[in-house]
């Protein structure tokens, strides 16, 4: 190519002008085909390994090893594809996804998006980890049971608990846990079948509730008083001789510390029934206030999220649940204990809850998990809290100085995150806080609404962590005011969203319809072809 | 302001001093402090925790490698491995850690489909790959592991029928019974079914005398946690939706490329784990369960995971993907939604549906065929150990079998002990669990077994059983 044409000037190096407001995005777009339209009859991804010789005149072939009516009658319609273009078609995938490594990833609050150091990445993926079988004899996985047991003693101190398992495999799965523990506790005073009531509160994660009903209890639900507290008195005339336990996060999802919790697990306490702590939102307590002190019997936190494990599209991941003495009997089992100088797996008594989950959780989120606390020590992880709370409370500020954006409920601080609303924006433009989260994709940046059902009315919430710095912070800013701008100047622009995106906004109409949903290529293929 | 410190730490740039001070200002406070004064000075903590002081990157990978060394391992680690019981080491082809360490699926989490469209594409293929193994149209997203998705599937049957019992064999993993009973109880009452002592199989008679008009379910695996095929599933099936209830079949599907899938013979829900389509055994950190159903209404409208379908966008040509039936979940429920939905493992369904692109049909099947011939040769060899016999004798198996030591005169703790020292992790030790069948061990063999090893396995053992 000629550059003699294109270049007109002579002069210096022109400076190349970057002044726009908000970043110019655009994400990767492939037109990717379903992996089943790469299909090539013959071709190969990888050869598995085979049967030597000397095995198969010893014993035949494979189908007479097997009894003929389970001999697979035709073969699965899998694509037969080379290993190039599999490879090229799930990187392209990877690329059309925008993981937490490559945004401002403060809109998903609840969730604590903070950074995946990559030595953890790296270290998880050492074949002494990666290679270990979880039923191998303990003597020869001492190296791994010593990191439980030194993560276990090191999340003692961060809580107050006094054991911890890491066996739930998220947080739903330990709250799962802890209201199975709530019933065994019960069961073993013999008040199981009178004491069949959990009370949680509406700003709380969704799991809460619903695993306490998989367990089989009746669910009360408080709302929060004006300044957006969790309203004692309701609590005071929820408790009875039915109650079996308590599960609250604090602060929950509004970022509002309640300071009279201690009077809480008090009322609870005297009622009989067992407290337990959702610590999803405990990134700003780290290092300055503990479970024990507010007067919990267990806590979980979430190893994905307050100890730098990734998100992996959704797990796998941890949720470390630990709890007070009189509790340690029921945790599942095994647990990882310290004795003689060796590591071992100790089984649990009756009373247990038995297990929910095989083996041992997922080993690498532990991992991960203990690196991080290595990497900060005890300072390390104040500055967390602090850092979070401090990128909280200046994105607070920053956000309520948007035109039609604001935070309902205590005027004062918040700790980690805050649930904001849009009302003022929707009532003035039309434009919602769905609409917002496509639009902050044309800009590079995940936004998320907030869980069901919308208490806040077109709500958003963001939790900045510790991990951004003030000019990421700013960008996001900048992001939802240009947005603001544009839905007071030109709605539509943000309504018709996203422009910038992989694909456009997808036609939803069939997703509920059972004439019509797809949930697998072959039901599209099935429906389509009727059509 | 970070005490003693005089650099910001790398993984929080907020701690350097002026950046620190100028928010600070910005909020119109002066001290750090300040932030959290929302907390009573009661629930304080008075000083700094106490924990091992913080290390620097290359100090915490010394240290952390350090730890590692001391585990003893398969594969690159030189021991040879025959425990499975759940968790199976199988040969993982190098995409499938290529793609599942991209920095994109590690680190996305709950991004909606349109700056997610490459995970939600990946999970809906993940989900079509698994549909075509075991000929069924509805996969969900992946849970925990086989456990929660038999524990979740029994569930779904006590609400399709409204009844409160499920029947289960005896030789269910009691690791794995012990998650399903906590996750039942008290919704639900699990009963066992008797297996034949003589070949591993279901005891149909016993069946037969258990279902009853509060049976919700059946529920058996093929291949079974003690290795045996159960070649009548089509008359269990048949037995359970006689007797209104609903077939649940949990299956190994690495051996799907061999084997009928349930759907041929009457399963309702399918179920099982997806670790062995290119996961790592990480300790028991690469389990993943899935659920698998026909594509009527009132399957879908019981799950409650997430399922991700394919939709057309607003331009002609464009693939979308979305969730189907969302109203179901807690997410959009609380306790009103089926069950329980949350983080679960979403990047082992994606590293399933790369392996699955990878092997396709012909690859199915090669590695089913070379693992059956690869356990069987094994089995025979270590039945040729005078005073070792196999449990079942010559029932059909897959990948693991029972091995009875009775005659050796030797525990299994004792002979585990002795192949250790030869560098070989022996079978699980079954005797704490079927203490009425003595001294057994239920061995594993896969495709990553050579010729070699087995017969190493063999002498190895014929070594510790008969010292001359």
């Amino acid at each position: 190519m000629s550059h003699a044409s294109t270049n007109k000037s002579s002069g210096p190096m022109q400076r190349i002008r970057r002044d726009h407001k908000v970043r110019n995005f655009h994400q990767a777009k492939w037109d990717e085909p379903v992996v089943f339209e790469l299909h090539r009859s013959g071709e190969r991804g990888v050869i598995p390994p085979g049967t030597e010789a000397g095995i198969a005149s010893e014993v035949g072939g494979a189908a007479s090893l097997i009894p003929a009516t389970m001999r697979r009658s035709e073969a699965p319609k899998l694509p037969e594809i080379g290993q190039a273009k599999v490879l090229r078609h799930y990187l392209r995938l990877s690329q059309e996804t925008l993981g937490s490594d490559l945004n401002v990833e403060i809109g998903q609050g609840t969730c604590t998006m903070k950074y995946i150091p990559r030595i953890n990445e790296m270290l998880i993926r050492t074949p002494s980890m990666m290679e270990l079988h979880p039923l191998q004899d303990p003597d020869t996985a001492q190296g791994m049971l010593e990191i439980y047991h030194k993560l276990d003693l090191a999340m003692r101190e961060i809580s107050g608990m006094d054991a911890f398992s890491f066996q739930p495999s998220s947080g739903t799965q330990a709250l799962l846990a802890m209201a199975s523990i709530v019933r065994a506790y019960h069961e073993s005073r013999g008040e199981g079948d009178q004491r069949d009531e959990i009370i949680t509160t509406i700003f709380s994660h969704p799991s809460q509730a619903a695993t306490a009903a998989v367990k089989g209890y009746k669910i009360i639900t408080l709302h929060p008083d004006e300044d957006g507290f969790p309203d004692l008195e309701k609590l005071k005339n929820a408790v009875s001789e039915r109650t079996a336990g308590f599960v609250v996060a604090n602060p929950e999802d509004t970022g509002i510390y309640n300071h009279r919790i201690r009077e809480f697990t008090d009322v609870v306490h005297a009622a009989g029934g067992v407290c337990f702590y959702d610590q999803a939102n405990a990134n700003g307590l780290l290092g300055i206030t503990r479970a024990k002190e507010a007067g919990f019997d267990m806590c979980f936190f979430n190893l994905h999220k307050t100890f730098a494990a990734p998100h992996m599209c959704g797990g796998p991941a941890t949720g470390a649940l630990g709890v007070a003495e009189p509790f340690v009997r029921f945790l599942p089992g095994p647990l990882v204990v310290h004795e003689d100088g060796k590591y071992a797996l100790k089984d649990q008594p009756d009373v247990s809850i038995g297990k929910v989950r095989s083996f041992h959780g997922v080993a690498q989120t532990v991992l991960r998990s203990y690196a991080w606390i290595m990497s900060l020590g005890a300072e390390g992880l104040r500055d967390v809290a602090r850092i979070a709370v401090l990128n909280n409370n200046y994105l607070y500020h920053k956000i309520l100085q948007i035109r039609g954006a604001s935070a309902p409920y205590i005027k004062g601080r918040r700790l980690e995150q805050v649930r904001y609303s849009w009302k003022q924006l929707t009532d003035e433009t039309g434009v919602t806080t769905e609409d917002i989260t496509r639009r902050m994709c044309d800009f590079g940046l995940h936004y998320w609404t907030s869980h069901h059902p919308y208490i806040v009315p077109q709500p958003f919430t963001l939790e900045p962590t510790e991990s951004y710095s003030k000019e990421d912070l700013d960008e996001y800013i900048q992001a939802l005011a240009h947005i603001s701008e544009e839905a007071y100047t030109s709605p539509d622009i943000v309504k018709t969203a996203p422009h910038n995106s992989t694909v456009h906004r997808n036609d939803e109409s069939s997703l509920d319809d059972p004439a019509q949903w797809c949930i697998t290529w072959r039901a599209y293929l099935k429906k389509t072809q009727a059509k | 302001m970070s005490e003693n410190r005089a650099f910001a730490h790398p993984y929080i740039p907020n701690t350097v001093p002026e950046v620190q001070e100028a928010m600070l200002k910005e909020i119109g406070l002066t001290s750090i402090e300040q932030l959290h004064e929302a907390i009573p000075d009661s629930l304080k903590l008075g000083g700094l925790m106490d924990l091992p002081p913080a290390l620097n990157e290359y100090e915490l990978r010394r240290h952390v490698e350090g730890l590692l060394a001391k585990n003893k391992h398969a594969g690159a680690g030189g021991y040879l491995n025959f425990l499975g019981a759940g968790c199976w080491q199988h040969f993982v082809p190098a995409i499938c850690d290529e793609i599942n360490q991209r920095s994109e699926f590690v680190t996305a989490y709950a991004g909606e489909p349109y700056e997610d469209h490459g995970r939600f594409q990946a999970l809906f293929e993940y989900q079509s790959l698994v549909a075509e193994l075991v000929d069924m149209d509805v996969v969900n997203v992946p849970t925990f592991d086989w456990a929660q998705a038999a524990s979740t599937a029994i569930r779904m049957a006590g609400r399709m029928t409204g009844r409160p019992v499920a029947l289960l064999p005896k030789s269910v993993d009691p690791d794995k019974a012990k998650i399903i009973r906590n996750y039942c109880t008290p919704v639900m009452e699990l009963r066992e079914i008797e297996i034949d002592a003589a070949t591993g199989r279901l005891d149909l008679e016993d069946l037969r005398r258990k279902l009853g008009e509060d049976v919700a379910a059946v529920y058996f695996e093929n291949p079974g946690f003690l290795g045996v095929i159960e070649d009548r599933g089509a008359e269990i099936a048949a037995l359970a939706r006689g007797a209104g209830a609903i077939a649940i079949v949990g299956v190994d599907p690495i051996s799907l490329g061999l084997l009928e899938p349930p759907s041929r013979y009457g399963a309702d829900i399918v179920c099982g784990d997806l670790q062995p389509l290119g996961m790592h055994m990480n300790y028991g950190g690469g389990q993943s369960g899935f659920i698998a159903t026909r594509d009527e209404e009132k399957f879908v409208m019981e799950y409650p995971s997430r399922l991700f379908g394919i939709v057309p966008t607003e331009v002609e040509g464009e693939y979308g993907f979305g969730d189907v039936a969302y109203e179901r979940t807690s997410f959009a429920l609380r306790e009103k939604g089926k069950e329980s939905v949350g983080t679960q493992t979403a990047l082992w369904g994606i590293t399933a549906g790369v392996y699955l692109s990878l092997l396709g049909p012909h690859g199915m099947r090669e590695l089913g065929e070379t693992i059956v011939q690869k356990a069987r040769y094994a089995a025979r060899r270590l039945a040729a150990i005078p005073g070792v016999t196999l449990r079942f004798g010559e029932t059909a198996f897959f990948k693991e079998f029972v091995v009875d030591f009775g005659g050796t005169g030797l525990t299994v703790d004792e002979i585990n002990r002795r192949l250790l020292a030869e560098g070989i992790f022996g079978g699980k030790d079954l005797s704490a669990s079927y203490p009425q069948w003595g001294q057994c061990a239920l061995y594993c063999v896969t495709e990553i077994h050579s010729q070699a090893d087995l017969d190493r396995l063999s002498d190895a053992i014929r070594k510790v059983v008969s010292p001359q």
